[in-house]
């Protein structure tokens, strides 16, 4: 097994802030779409010696789990070209494929690798989309990420995000008393998990930065809840937030500048704005009863909170200074929480409690609500950044896992940790 | 094998810490004492020795008090129904006795720790679990101790003392701890 150690305990703090892999995330695909996309990916050409990552089984892999294609088995392919000359598009018309991969890699005199690939019409003859990606053994997964993001792009008109990363929560539990939490990013397909933190004590609520460089969180290492932004590339860190009563539930503005979080120091939970690099915070609700869980709209124009004031907890949406809140939720049970923005501000995601709790989306502009999910403990669901899929947290077998669920409900899949529990997922943005 | 590895990471982390990190990070993060509870999993130790201190001390006849296994003191968890932060009428004389210990023994301070089960959104429950531990809190003020010996803390569903999906399960987990520090 490979994995990497690097510690930066002596530079920010004697929790682990670290760098370890972890085994990926084994993603099982439980329901896919009707209809999917017939698709070949043709082993990519390769001389030297084997590389670490089979670039075209990782893109097959992707582009499966999307639900969105049924990519042939590389067993079955009837022929196996590199490049378009050799293509002879009437074996590929015959197995009933409308599209095919094909591509090489070549070592480059700087120690790299170039990554070249062709998308081709079986039905026309011809190509649609042709790139050479300059490469690195460091990086070749995400090269065949980005392959998959191009070809999901030109077929379907609009963006993958193959190439994007999740960050969750583990926690390893020993005894009531005993565990041991971590924070952890990896790339969208579960694989290449790093550590970023660890502690014997909770942490919670991890919210990325719009530009995908930060992690605001909640730590219970000082014996209460405090809110940290860390960066995800030096682990460098800072506390922002503190103090008596809870601190917690993070989210970044779309400017990156600022935290909605809650705070409860005057007594009972309340929103606050916060601005990072000033510490200034203004209150934006006053309610005796519980606020939380805010959630900006992606142009900052409104923000969305948890609050308990109508009796139960429901959805409420405010101006981003505060003032008057007015209830979203309506004719959707008694409990409805942890609600956040799909990326084109139309939809909200959110906790549904009923007989058990599922993951519903409701549609802003009609009111009109989807159950996605039909387990009985879902929770933290968080938009792609390209709203073609939600993840969150479910009970599985062996305790809590990752889920996916596409926007229309018609795909699902799940993300297993081998070892312990993983939880709290949150989608990050695009890669720029 | 994962495990393997991650404890051995621990280890070398613990190493690590003991090699002399932890007078860098005193500096680095000024007054806080997180450093060096860090990585140690004897975060809970830490507490019951603390607790097992103010016992064994023996220097007043509260300690004894505190430890006698008949006094309704030596109860330190208060249950609570779903969705209530409302004191069970079969903890009063637990907090009773606990709030007259307290206001005859204005200097010992204790922290009280809300939990939730695990139904429901993780940031609401973190709401919840103080709730719980104000409500706990208020009840003693009423009853004769002291706001300033009293610390509230709340740590939602994050700390589960019971670990199945069963209402069983669910109301061991709905509950507010006494800490006597």
């Amino acid at each position: 097994m490979k994995f990497l150690i690097t510690l930066w305990c002596c530079l920010v703090s004697t929790l682990a802030v670290a760098q370890i892999g972890g085994g990926p995330l084994t993603i099982r695909i439980t329901q896919g779409v009707e209809g999917a996309l017939p698709l070949a990916i043709v082993p990519f050409e390769w001389a030297g010696q084997p590389l670490p990552q089979d670039i075209a089984q990782v893109i097959a892999n992707d582009l499966t789990r999307s639900g969105r294609f049924n990519v042939m088995p590389m067993t079955d392919l009837p022929a196996r070209p590199n490049d378009i000359a050799q293509v002879n598009f009437k074996d590929w018309r015959t197995v009933g494929m409308d599209n095919l991969v094909v591509g090489r890699i070549t070592a480059t005199s700087d120690g790299g690798y170039l990554v070249e690939f062709r998308l081709l019409d079986v039905f026309g003859g011809k190509q649609l989309a042709g790139f050479q990606i300059p490469s690195h053994v460091s990086n070749l997964r995400l090269t065949a990420h980005h392959i998959s993001d191009i070809i999901y792009k030109t077929l379907l008109n609009t963006d993958g995000a193959f190439s994007t990363r999740i960050a969750y929560v583990t926690v390893d539990r020993k005894d009531a008393k005993n565990s041991l939490y971590r924070l952890q990013i990896a790339d969208a397909d579960g694989y290449d998990a790093k550590t970023i933190l660890e502690s014997p004590q909770p942490l919670m609520s991890p919210a990325w930065s719009p530009d995908g460089n930060r992690l605001a969180y909640v730590s219970f290492e000082e014996r209460n809840s405090a809110i940290y932004v860390q960066d995800v590339r030096t682990g460098a860190r800072e506390k922002v937030v503190s103090g008596v009563g809870i601190n917690s539930s993070p989210a970044f503005s779309p400017d990156g500048g600022r935290l909605a979080v809650t705070r409860s120091m005057e007594g009972n939970p309340d929103i606050y704005v916060v601005d990072i690099a000033s510490r200034q915070q203004r209150r934006l609700t006053t309610h005796e009863a519980i606020d939380t869980e805010a959630a900006w709209a992606p142009d900052g124009s409104a923000i969305v909170f948890t609050s308990d004031r109508g009796g139960g907890p429901q959805i409420y949406r405010m101006s981003p200074q505060g003032g008057d809140a007015k209830r979203v939720t309506f004719n959707l049970g008694n409990y409805n929480s942890r609600a956040s923005y799909s990326p084109d501000g139309k939809k909200l995601v959110m906790v549904n409690g009923g007989s058990g709790f599922r993951i519903v989306v409701l549609d802003l502009a009609t009111g009109g609500s989807r159950v996605l999910t039909g387990s009985s403990l879902d929770e933290s669901p968080s938009f792609a950044p390209n709203g073609s899929m939600i993840i969150y947290a479910t009970m599985g077998g062996r305790g809590t896992e990752l889920a996916a669920v596409s926007v229309d409900g018609t795909v699902k899949q799940r993300l297993a940790l081998q070892v312990g529990q993983v939880r709290e997922p949150a989608w990050g943005p695009f890669r720029k | 094998m994962k495990r393997a590895i991650l404890n051995g990471f621990v280890v070398l982390f613990v190493a690590l810490l003991a090699a002399g990190c932890s007078n860098l990070n005193k500096k680095q993060t000024g007054s806080t004492t997180v450093e060096s509870r860090g990585i140690s999993s004897g975060e809970m130790s830490d507490i019951d020795a603390a607790r097992s201190s103010g016992i064994a001390d023996g220097a007043s006849a509260g300690a004894a008090e505190l430890n006698d296994p008949n006094s309704p003191l030596s109860v330190r968890v208060i249950y609570f129904d779903y969705d209530s932060s409302n004191i069970r009428e079969d903890f009063q004389s637990v907090v009773e006795a606990h709030a007259a210990y307290l206001a005859a023994h204005p200097e010992t301070t204790i922290t009280l720790e809300g939990h939730a089960d695990e139904r429901g959104s993780r940031e609401y429950n973190l709401a919840l679990g103080e709730r719980r531990a104000l409500a706990l809190r208020r009840q003693l003020v009423l009853l004769g101790a002291t706001a300033g010996q009293i610390r509230t803390v709340s740590y939602g569903e994050e700390r589960p003392v019971a670990e199945g999906h069963d209402e069983q399960s669910y109301s061991l987990n709905r509950r507010a701890e006494i800490i006597y520090q």
